[in-house]
């Protein structure tokens, strides 16, 4: 469906990334957001917070991070699209909530614009050092997906696409913004309304007596009712089954948990969205995503003149990991190159899914800061040999 | 019929109203067999056997709840229940109602995403004493401070049961627990104090002996628009009593029959609770405050005028009948 022009502030914007993330939220639809200010995330709920009452909807400031993270999600089951927005510190936070929503297939948007950390570590500068913890920070086996935007264009049209999919797969989606993308003001261009592709609950129109809440069929993606439509249904975080009941019994876990994974895990060719340039023929390959991408993309084209076979590969789904790609790319190059701000993350990924095929290289960085193209493009240097 | 059915039947004959005898007398004082019980189709029939203990007070609550949704003839359809975790968190899950199973101490957070996500909703948080006042006291103060239209029944149960016995905040001095293996020395919190101080328009406290009181008490919330409260004092005879020697849940019963004195409008601030001493029961605290959705659109209204757009009901007619 198209989305509901009320929210779409179409027209050619200067604006940051951070603001362009509420713009993009409003455009998906989203009426309803819990937040809890954190530093460099909290403009996002500031416009969202200006912006809500005059669409119809609703922002709260909660008393934390525990607080909004699961504020949001009652905001799902009441029928809203919903969304929280945080940094590092909070990130962690709101773990315990991740596994909620993932558990209890609670669509719903955590938009982590990424600081140097561990701990309060730096407030006002960048970091890409949550991307771990995006996936595997909440306990226990379970998917989510997790973009990567690059420019505040990008953190409008991909918190439009992350609605989008956590409707879809009724799956909690991290947006794993970062500092320098949050507040770079760029121009931001928001089409109409009727050009926007808007994806709807996947709300059941089955009868009460013929619903169950968990049961699915071929995509492992339930149907949903919402409190209020008459289904007096349940929703609980144990482990449970089609009827949403507790069942703690070993096969019920088992295929609980493995259609949790295998509906990302299934699909992961139609979520991981990629830039490719130049890959064909390569030698080296620089796989990169969010602020570092623009930085890589100079040493890329240093390296070029210099008469390197570079390639670009970006990741603008981090999550699932686009393993199959990389592997494939693997065959037929020498080496990767992974700069990212962090001390190794995605290039554990990188060098798993090579399986040996090719050498990775990291560019590490402990955040503060963007790379110096030139340290990045010493490493493709070395790779190339 | 036992002695102590009589005594159910005649508690605090001042502070009873017998027009709320009937549902009493049509049901648990009937011996036609042919007669449902009324709760039932409040309950998920699929899921009982319950989980809870011989003697436990919070199939008590339940059944007291119930029965303020038939007198108050509550909007079933719009009637949701929140819990958190603990052994009162598994209410969500008996309660033939959209119910939400939540995360610990996190039941008013979610209930209030529910509340302001769609104003229709009617919204009853049903958990612990450890839940909401200790993992989840952040939320409980500031729900109440916003003073979000939420009814939230505490069934305090003194000790954290589910995980085997552990000291909660509420807790009384000098009992012991398995985690204060020589008894316990920390003050516990007086919770309708707690509350009332941080802003809810309605406060009360029962005791699992006072079912008819408890029943009132969840319609009256359920007329109040804001934060709502009411403490329901329940025996643990597996984890608190035993290991306190205080006995079972007929002893329990007779402690609170005994001990409990009515005190409606009391001040909050005398109503602690000790081991063995006086339970003060009753109504504690009704007034009027404009809750958090009223003052939002008030505020909205005033400062954006004709640029304010009301929230839409999200779902105007249920989707199925």
């Amino acid at each position: 469906m198209k989305a509901d022009p009320s929210g779409v502030l179409t027209g050619i914007h200067f604006m940051d990334g951070d603001h362009a993330c509420c713009e993009g939220a409003l455009a998906a639809g989203s009426r309803f957001a819990a937040g809890y200010p954190i530093t460099p995330s909290t403009e996002v709920v500031e416009r969202f917070a200006a912006r809500v009452p005059t669409v119809g909807g609703a922002f709260i400031q909660m008393e934390d991070e525990l607080a909004a993270s699961i504020a949001l999600q009652g905001g799902v089951w009441a029928g809203a699209k919903a969304f929280t927005v945080t940094s590092g510190p909070g990130f962690s936070l709101m773990m315990e909530h991740i596994g909620y929503a993932a558990m209890t297939e609670t669509p719903c948007v955590f938009v982590d614009v990424q600081r140097g950390g561990p701990s309060t570590g730096l407030p006002t500068l960048p970091a890409q050092a949550d991307m771990m913890q995006a996936k595997w920070g909440s306990h226990g086996d379970y998917e989510i997906i997790a973009l990567c935007p690059n420019s505040p264009q990008e953190c409008f049209d991909l918190t439009i696409k992350a609605f989008n999919l956590a409707e879809e797969y009724r799956v909690p989606v991290m947006f794993m913004m970062d500092e320098c993308v949050g507040h770079m003001t760029e121009k931001v261009v928001i089409p109409p309304a009727d050009e926007i592709e808007v994806v709807p609950r996947k709300h059941t129109h089955k009868s009460v007596e013929d619903y169950l809440p968990y049961a699915t069929n071929g995509d492992l993606v339930p149907e949903m009712a919402h409190a209020g439509d008459g289904y007096n249904f349940h929703v609980t975080g144990l482990t449970h089954d089609e009827r949403g009941y507790p069942n703690m019994t070993l096969p019920i876990q088992d295929q609980l948990v493995r259609r949790l994974q295998n509906k990302i895990l299934n699909a992961v060719d139609r979520i991981t969205m990629t830039e490719e340039e130049q890959i064909d023929g390569a030698d080296v390959v620089v796989v990169s995503y969010g602020i570092t991408s623009r930085v890589a993309q100079r040493a890329i084209e240093a390296a070029r003149k210099q008469g390197l076979r570079v390639g670009k590969l970006r990741l603008i789904t981090a999550w699932p990991f686009p393993e199959k790609k990389i592997k494939e790319i693997a065959a037929k190059i020498k080496a990767f190159v992974v700069p990212e701000l962090n001390l190794g993350q995605m290039v554990r990924e990188v060098e798993r899914a090579a399986g040996g095929k090719a050498k990775t290289f990291a560019v590490s960085h402990a955040g503060g800061g963007v790379h110096n193209p030139e340290d990045i493009l010493k490493v493709i240097v070395e790779a190339s040999r | 019929m036992t002695d102590l059915n009589n005594d159910l039947l005649n508690i605090d004959p001042a502070n009873d109203d017998p027009a709320n005898d009937d549902a009493c007398n049509d049901v648990a004082c009937n011996n036609n067999e042919d007669v449902v019980n009324p709760v039932e189709r409040f309950l998920r029939g699929d899921r009982i056997p319950h989980i809870w203990c011989p003697g436990c007070g919070i199939g008590t609550t339940v059944n007291s709840f119930a029965r303020a949704l038939i007198d108050s003839k509550i909007d079933l359809g719009s009637l949701a229940l929140v819990s958190g975790i603990g052994c009162t968190g598994r209410v969500a899950g008996y309660v033939k109602l959209d119910s939400f199973h939540t995360t610990h101490g996190r039941a008013i957070p979610f209930a209030t995403g529910l509340k302001l996500a769609n104003p229709k909703l009617n919204v009853v948080v049903y958990s612990g004493d450890g839940d909401l006042s200790a993992i989840g006291g952040n939320h409980l103060i500031h729900a109440a401070r916003r003073n979000i239209d939420l009814k939230v029944i505490c069934v305090n149960n003194l000790i954290y049961a589910m995980t085997g016995g552990q000291t909660a905040p509420t807790t009384p001095d000098h009992s012991t627990t398995s985690t204060n293996p020589y008894g316990v020395f920390e003050p516990s919190f007086n919770l309708p104090h707690l509350v009332e101080a941080a802003g809810a328009v309605y406060v009360a406290r029962w005791t699992t002996f006072h079912v008819r009181q408890i029943s009132r008490s969840i319609s009256e919330a359920f007329k109040k628009k804001g934060f709502s409260f009411i403490e329901i004092i329940s025996p643990c005879p597996t984890l608190y009593q035993r290991r306190n020697k205080m006995g079972d849940g007929l002893e329990a019963m007779k402690y609170y029959k005994e001990k409990s004195k009515v005190r409606n409008g009391a001040p909050t601030s005398e109503v602690g609770m000790t081991m063995t001493g006086e339970i003060i029961v009753g109504k504690f605290v009704d007034r009027e405050r404009p809750d958090y959705q009223t003052m939002m659109r008030a505020q909205y209204a005033e400062s954006l005028g004709d640029r304010y757009v009301d929230q839409p009901s999200i779902q105007e007619e249920p989707v199925c009948s």
